[in-house]
């Protein structure tokens, strides 16, 4: 375990860094390393600071945190629901979200009102899905999945009538908060607190949630006291994910390409998992940011599409590989 | 070998098999013994009553439980384990009520194995078998060398030496049950629950379990054992618990147990007896097959 953890480490912390760098020096403007160096030391043109600094950095890091969040989020709800399709998007999440953003535009409430309403959007989605899944018995993993797909068809219907009756002025915006936008992200400081913080938390948690995943009879009779670790797991990857959806918009597959790609590589122990689902996915999200930023540049594609283009055909090729 | 007839709780009319009536006093629980049933009855839905069971079992004892399909084998072992509510009466481990252990106290001091096993996310077989240490463990702990230790040594004893990068749905049968036994094995409980354990095994493999899990008894331990084959269950077991499917359940030492008549009534298939190797040997009959 302690090996694997730390070739997880070794990889994806430097990749992290990386990631980060490759956000900061392209864009509109491509930086060479030499003049994003230059801006770190408190030289350079004044261009270049504002792009770096005040517009760049901040959009990076908060991409980082959203992506890290999914990442984690979607780990989370994999071994939640021993199930690894179990993902905020596939359960219905960030369908909610997307319809409490649409109304929030819709009713012309400001951004930061917009991201409110997708956060509780994203709440009132999960305790509809878990609360509805788990009716009168347990939790049993496909009763969750596919009342988590039906609620997300119905979230679909309904942010199909939204677009549908809403002014032609405001589509482009909704359009683009539905396929996912960094661009409107909030300061990104207090998803880090919450991404370093249940990251810390599930680190301790990880060989009980080793153990959970081989059905909670097993881990019961391993010494898990089931209900309230399932119930911690629960309510961890809703906030994390209404948060991350909040921040930027309905983005999907990095909750479920990220922590099925580390676990080909790394292998299944949650200790290493859930914290290399966190920087995969933070990588993963601030990579296709950039990639949305520069190929068009100076438009933007919504970076749902990025981690959908990325995504898919990297998810298939390992999937292929490993066998 | 003397068929003595076997002893059975008050109150088993329908069972007229000879002496299935007579009532004995049962073992009591002691300072050593290491489980303990008083008046348990388990809940198995849809029914009305059973036997309450006043088991104790001791230190070098090894149980079977023998039954037909649905008699409530796995329910009695899981309610022994704590995973499932019994309908009246408690069980004890080593003399103190289950239900005042912590999950991972009890962890410590009874271990089962399953009918079936489900994997999740597919792991190697030595973190399969490493999970056993899990109660042993607190949250911030990483399995120490004692610990690769103790899972490598069982993995060698269940004949699984070498396999241990392989992952668990690669496994067949058989070697996925070994390999939960070896789980077990680095639990190290007092009491070992087993729910057919060698329900997918090859003879030899079969023979070696059930070796080991003598062997552990015979270290102070106790061992309950659910078994389909009754002559296994005869040479390994030193206490039998009969299951009728009504709820009805008999109890005692082996030797007193093998009544053929019990057994017959007990499966409702006629059986022909026999004596090899001094161990009796009890073969299913043709239900049709008249009497010879």
């Amino acid at each position: 375990m302690t090996r694997s953890f730390l070739h997880a480490a070794a990889v994806l912390l430097p990749a992290s860094l990386l990631a980060i760098l490759i956000a900061l020096a392209f864009g509109s403007v491509a930086i060479p390393v030499g003049d994003l160096l230059a801006v770190f030391q408190g030289e350079g043109s004044r261009l270049h600071h504002t792009l770096v600094l005040e517009l760049r950095l901040p959009r990076a890091l908060a991409a980082f945190a959203a992506g890290g969040l999914l990442g984690l989020a979607g780990a989370l709800m994999q071994v939640l629901l021993r199930n690894p399709l179990a993902d905020p998007y596939v359960l219905g999440l960030s369908g909610g979200a997307s319809v409490g953003a649409l109304l929030a535009m819709l009713a012309g409430l400001s951004m930061f009102s917009v991201s409110l309403a997708a956060f509780a959007g994203a709440l009132l989605s999960t305790v509809i899905v878990f609360g509805l899944a788990h009716g009168t018995g347990s939790w049993t993993p496909t009763r969750l999945l596919l009342t988590g797909v039906v609620v997300a068809a119905g979230w679909g219907a309904m942010i199909s009538f939204l677009l549908a009756v809403s002014p032609t002025a405001e589509l482009p915006g909704m359009l683009y908060w539905l396929m996912g936008d960094v661009s409107h992200a909030q300061n990104p400081y207090p998803a880090w607190g919450l991404l370093v913080l249940v990251v810390l938390l599930a680190l301790p948690l990880g060989r009980t949630l080793n153990v959970l995943a081989r059905g909670p009879m097993q881990a019961a009779a391993l010494g898990v006291a089931v209900r309230p670790v399932e119930w911690s797991i629960y309510v961890a990857a809703a906030l994390i994910t209404a948060t991350a959806v909040m921040q930027v918009g309905a983005v999907g597959f990095v909750g479920l390409i990220v922590p099925h790609m580390l676990r080909l590589i790394f292998g299944n122990d949650q200790r290493v998992i859930l914290p290399a689902s966190a920087l995969g996915g933070g990588i993963l999200l601030t990579l296709a940011d950039t990639l949305a930023r520069t190929i068009i540049a100076p438009e933007q594609l919504p970076v749902g599409v990025i981690t959908a283009m990325l995504g898919v055909p990297v998810f298939l090729f390992l999937l292929y590989r490993s066998r | 070998m003397p068929h003595t007839p076997p002893s059975t709780h008050a109150g088993t009319p329908t069972h007229e098999a000879p002496g299935l009536g007579a009532r004995s006093v049962h073992e009591q629980p002691g300072p050593r013994t290491l489980l303990a049933t008083r008046d348990l009855v388990i809940d198995v839905p849809g029914r009305p009553s059973g036997s309450a069971l006043g088991l104790t079992m001791n230190p070098g004892q090894c149980w079977g439980i023998l039954g037909p399909n649905g008699a409530g084998k796995s329910t009695l072992l899981h309610t022994l384990a704590g995973l499932r509510p019994a309908r009246s009466g408690q069980v004890e481990v080593q003399g103190e009520h289950l239900a005042r252990l912590s999950r991972a106290e009890l962890a410590r001091r009874l271990g089962l194995v399953f009918q079936s096993h489900h994997d999740g996310f597919p792991a190697t077989v030595l973190e399969t078998a490493l999970i056993g240490r899990h109660p042993y463990l607190r949250p911030w702990d990483i399995e120490t060398a004692a610990d690769y230790q103790l899972a490598h040594a069982a993995l060698a004893e269940m004949d699984l030496g070498g396999l241990e990068e392989r992952l668990v749905d690669t496994l067949s049968g058989g070697e996925r049950q070994r390999l939960a036994i070896a789980t077990v094995l680095t639990q190290d409980p007092r009491v070992l629950l087993l729910d057919e354990p060698t329900s997918q095994l090859d003879l030899h493999h079969q023979i070696a379990v059930l070796e080991r899990v003598r062997g552990m008894v015979d270290q102070d331990r106790a061992a309950v054992l659910v078994l389909h084959d009754v002559n296994l269950a005869a040479r390994y077991c030193d206490h039998l618990l009969l299951l009728f499917p009504d709820g009805q359940a008999c109890w005692g030492p082996t030797t007193s147990m093998l009544v053929p008549s019990a057994l017959e009534r007990l499966y409702n298939q006629p059986l022909s007896v026999g004596e090899i190797d001094g161990y009796p040997v009890f073969l299913p009959r043709g239900g049709t097959t008249p009497e010879p």
